[in-house]
């Protein structure tokens, strides 16, 4: 009897384990195959939710009565109390003053992830987000293809942060190709003749430059990179433009915060940091020499006067890039940050609720993005953005959403 | 008497009827046990291939692009989409191995100051001291290496380091430059300090079963705590520090929050330790959130896809490495 008992047990687990290996080896290759045949997308999390809301355009089920409540009434906006972004981490401390405020006026909350330009797109275009927001803009092909429009929401600046025994903020004057010379280890002393003929009666120390630059994808980098590449032949066909580039010198620091603490913690260095960034934390900025070859010191006069002067309409989506502008007083390292939006929404209610949000931004929220060193758009941007809105985006009966 | 007979067959019938009962119930249940153990197992299994599946899914775009290139490759340009992962690959072994070579020798000295020559009051806080280290978060050694252990080394001790090594060939080419304070050996230092206390508590704990005859026999014999140590606890408990060494090295190839804040993450081969470099972890860590779909973010898997082989021919050839010394004492 015992016997028997042993050789069933000793049985058992061989068939048993037969019979998993092959519900095992099925599984593994049913988990691979999804995030496979989506080879383009390879970001696991978003494919797998595009799958399932792709198909949610169809079904619709969930979504209906959210929908039928805002077409019988769209100022009913206690059926959403929540609208939901992602993307750049630039704008992350304007829009959230703007949501606590806005969140105070009108109960409706603003949920924004700052995870980054790439994955702000990543998001709308898999429908999880009712907004994205990016840095770097999308061309107008790209928007056609995917459905989406653009506007710029708020700008900033981008300056060139330094660590320099005896060198005082605004002391020290850069033009774009020394930049772009530092940043590609053409120019690599402090003393070099080149610094030393913009900057005559500052006394240089005779060291080497170190020089901090941003590792991770950052919408920050696209528009500094995208400066030097405009003022510097060698940089646009030596390096290139994007959100993360080839850096030939320097260390790589992660974030805003990394490059000033890896500029204030190294002697002799040199880093770029937002403006907004640089102004909060008291670091020793340079001033630069912009494309009508007068000296500007980064401030908000500087970045208006570019955005001023930038021909708004000459690329679709508003997408123009504010680096190396026109004009006496413009600071030539200004960006502006995009918004993305279907041009049809899925879900009504929520986007109708995020243009009122930004309609009121747009209306109300300059004091407080002036008071975090960001830049207002200007009105006639305004204005023409939220006509955009009324004759672009509509809702599923045909009409406005605003 | 022959009714007897009759009830004893009969009770002899029952109980063998109800004697199998049991059994059967008893096989019954350890087959439940055994296919509950064996699911448990086989979700792991399942998991493992699930995830090196996808990791090799993703990465074939980049391996069909670059092909071998890729691994002999320094070049790193997302706008050119230029992709080389020599510089991470190379960075995530040399600062492991700089780690491993700081951190074996003081994790051992740990384990034996606790198991031999501490006095016995001061062995539970110690013992517990070390491993509360072992739970620090990653992060925290990062920031901490940022802001306060990088720009300390970058003051005080680099430049010496510099001076110290410029006149001995070779070595000089180790230790120039040394200007940023975050670099690969900045790097080394902090998952060393990490490692440590997987190393020493590993150790200590497999010390402590070396029986106390053994050694009391070689201390009688007139051994010194050296000799103790050298001849038997050392060669008693060789398996389980090896164990103890290639479960940090583990962690120490695919740490990544500590590394990314103080290597410097630059995309090149410097030979020299205080230049910045990159290991692949951190550079997925850096670059995922804005990669580009297609190309770019194939790259990371690719780099993903390399460090999961590395970590786990690390780990075959532990086991290698201990089945041979097993066999060899065997003979």
């Amino acid at each position: 009897m015992n016997r028997t008992g042993i050789t069933l047990n000793n049985f058992f687990p061989l068939r048993a384990l037969v019979l998993l290996a092959t519900l095992a080896s099925l599984a593994a290759f049913a988990a691979g195959c999804p995030s496979g045949s989506d080879s383009t997308s390879t970001d696991s999390s978003s494919t797998s939710t595009s799958g399932t809301s792709d198909n949610g355009s169809a079904s619709g089920s969930t979504d209906s009565s959210a929908t039928d409540t805002s077409a019988t009434d769209t100022a009913s906006a206690g059926s959403v109390g929540q609208i939901s972004g992602a993307g750049a981490t630039f704008p992350y401390p304007v829009y959230s003053k703007w949501a606590d405020s806005y969140q105070k006026e009108t109960g409706i909350g603003l949920n924004y992830q700052s995870i980054g330009s790439g994955g702000g797109i990543k998001q709308i275009q898999a429908k999880t987000v009712t907004f994205g927001a990016t840095d770097a803009p999308l061309s107008g092909e790209e928007l056609a293809e995917s459905g989406l429009v653009q506007w710029p929401m708020v700008m900033g600046g981008i300056v060139p942060v330094i660590n320099l025994e005896g060198i005082e903020a605004g002391q020290l004057t850069l033009d774009g190709s020394t930049l772009a010379d530092i940043f590609m280890g053409k120019v690599t002393m402090w003393n070099d003749p080149a610094i030393a003929a913009l900057n005559e009666g500052v006394s240089l120390p005779e060291t080497s430059i170190n020089v901090v630059t941003r590792s991770d994808g950052s919408g920050t980098t696209y528009n500094f990179t995208y400066y030097l590449a405009e003022v510097s032949e060698a940089w646009k066909t030596g390096i290139g433009v994007d959100k993360a580039v080839e850096w030939p010198v320097g260390i790589g620091a992660k974030g805003n915060e990394g490059v000033a603490q890896n500029v204030a913690g190294a002697k002799n260095s040199i880093g770029y940091v937002e403006y907004a960034y640089a102004k909060q934390n008291n670091m020793t900025h340079c001033n630069m020499i912009n494309q009508a070859g007068k000296t500007v010191s980064p401030d908000a006069d500087a970045f208006a006067a570019a955005a001023a002067s930038a021909d708004w309409n000459s690329v679709p989506g508003y997408g123009v890039i504010l680096a190396n502008q026109p004009g006496d007083a413009t600071w030539p390292m200004t960006a502006a940050t995009f918004i993305l939006m279907y041009k049809t929404p899925e879900d009504d209610a929520s986007s109708t609720e995020a243009l009122k949000f930004f309609k009121w931004a747009f209306e109300y929220g300059s004091e407080e993005a002036l008071g975090l060193d960001y830049i207002p758009m200007p009105a006639s941007v305004v204005e023409s953005v939220e006509a955009m809105w009324s004759s672009e985006i509509k809702g599923e009966d045909g009409q406005p959403l605003v | 008497m022959s009714g007897t007979m009759l009830n004893v067959g009969l009770d002899a019938a029952q109980l063998t009827e109800q004697r199998s009962k049991v059994l059967r119930g008893f096989a019954r249940g350890d087959r439940a046990f055994s296919l509950t153990t064996l699911i448990a197992c086989w979700t792991v299994v399942i998991i493992l291939t699930g995830v090196m599946v996808a990791l090799f899914r993703g990465a074939l775009p980049a391996f069909q692009a670059f092909g071998w290139e890729f691994f002999i490759s320094q070049r790193w340009s997302p706008p050119k989409e230029i992709f080389g992962g020599l510089p991470a690959i190379y960075g995530t072994l040399i600062s492991s191995l700089i780690a491993m070579a700081i951190a074996m020798p003081i994790g051992l000295g740990i384990a034996i100051f606790l198991t031999e020559t501490c006095p016995m009051a001061l062995r539970k806080p110690i013992g517990i001291a070390v491993e509360l280290l072992a739970g620090v978060p990653s992060i925290i050694y990062g920031i901490w290496g940022l802001f306060i252990f990088a720009p300390f080394l970058a003051e005080h001790v680099n430049p010496s380091l510099v001076k110290f090594f410029a006149p001995i060939p070779l070595l000089n080419a180790l230790f120039a430059n040394g200007s940023y304070g975050t670099n690969v050996l900045t790097a080394s230092l902090i998952l060393s300090i990490m490692i440590i206390p997987f190393i020493s508590s590993v150790s200590r704990d497999v010390f402590e079963t070396v029986p106390a005859v053994l050694k009391e026999a070689a201390y009688g014999l007139g051994c010194t705590t050296w000799e103790v140590v050298r001849k038997v606890v050392i060669p008693h408990t060789r398996v389980g520090v090896i164990g103890g060494g290639m479960l940090a090295l583990g962690r120490a190839l695919g740490e990544t929050m500590a590394v990314t804040f103080v290597i410097g993450n630059a995309h090149r081969i410097n030979p020299s330790f205080l230049d910045p470099g990159t290991t692949i972890s951190a550079t997925i860590a850096n670059e995922f959130t804005e990669a580009d779909p297609g190309l770019y973010s194939s790259t990371l898997f690719a780099l993903g896809f390399i460090l999961f082989v590395i970590t786990f021919i690390v780990l075959a050839a532990a086991r290698l490495m201990l089945m041979r010394i097993e066999r060899r004492l065997g003979n």
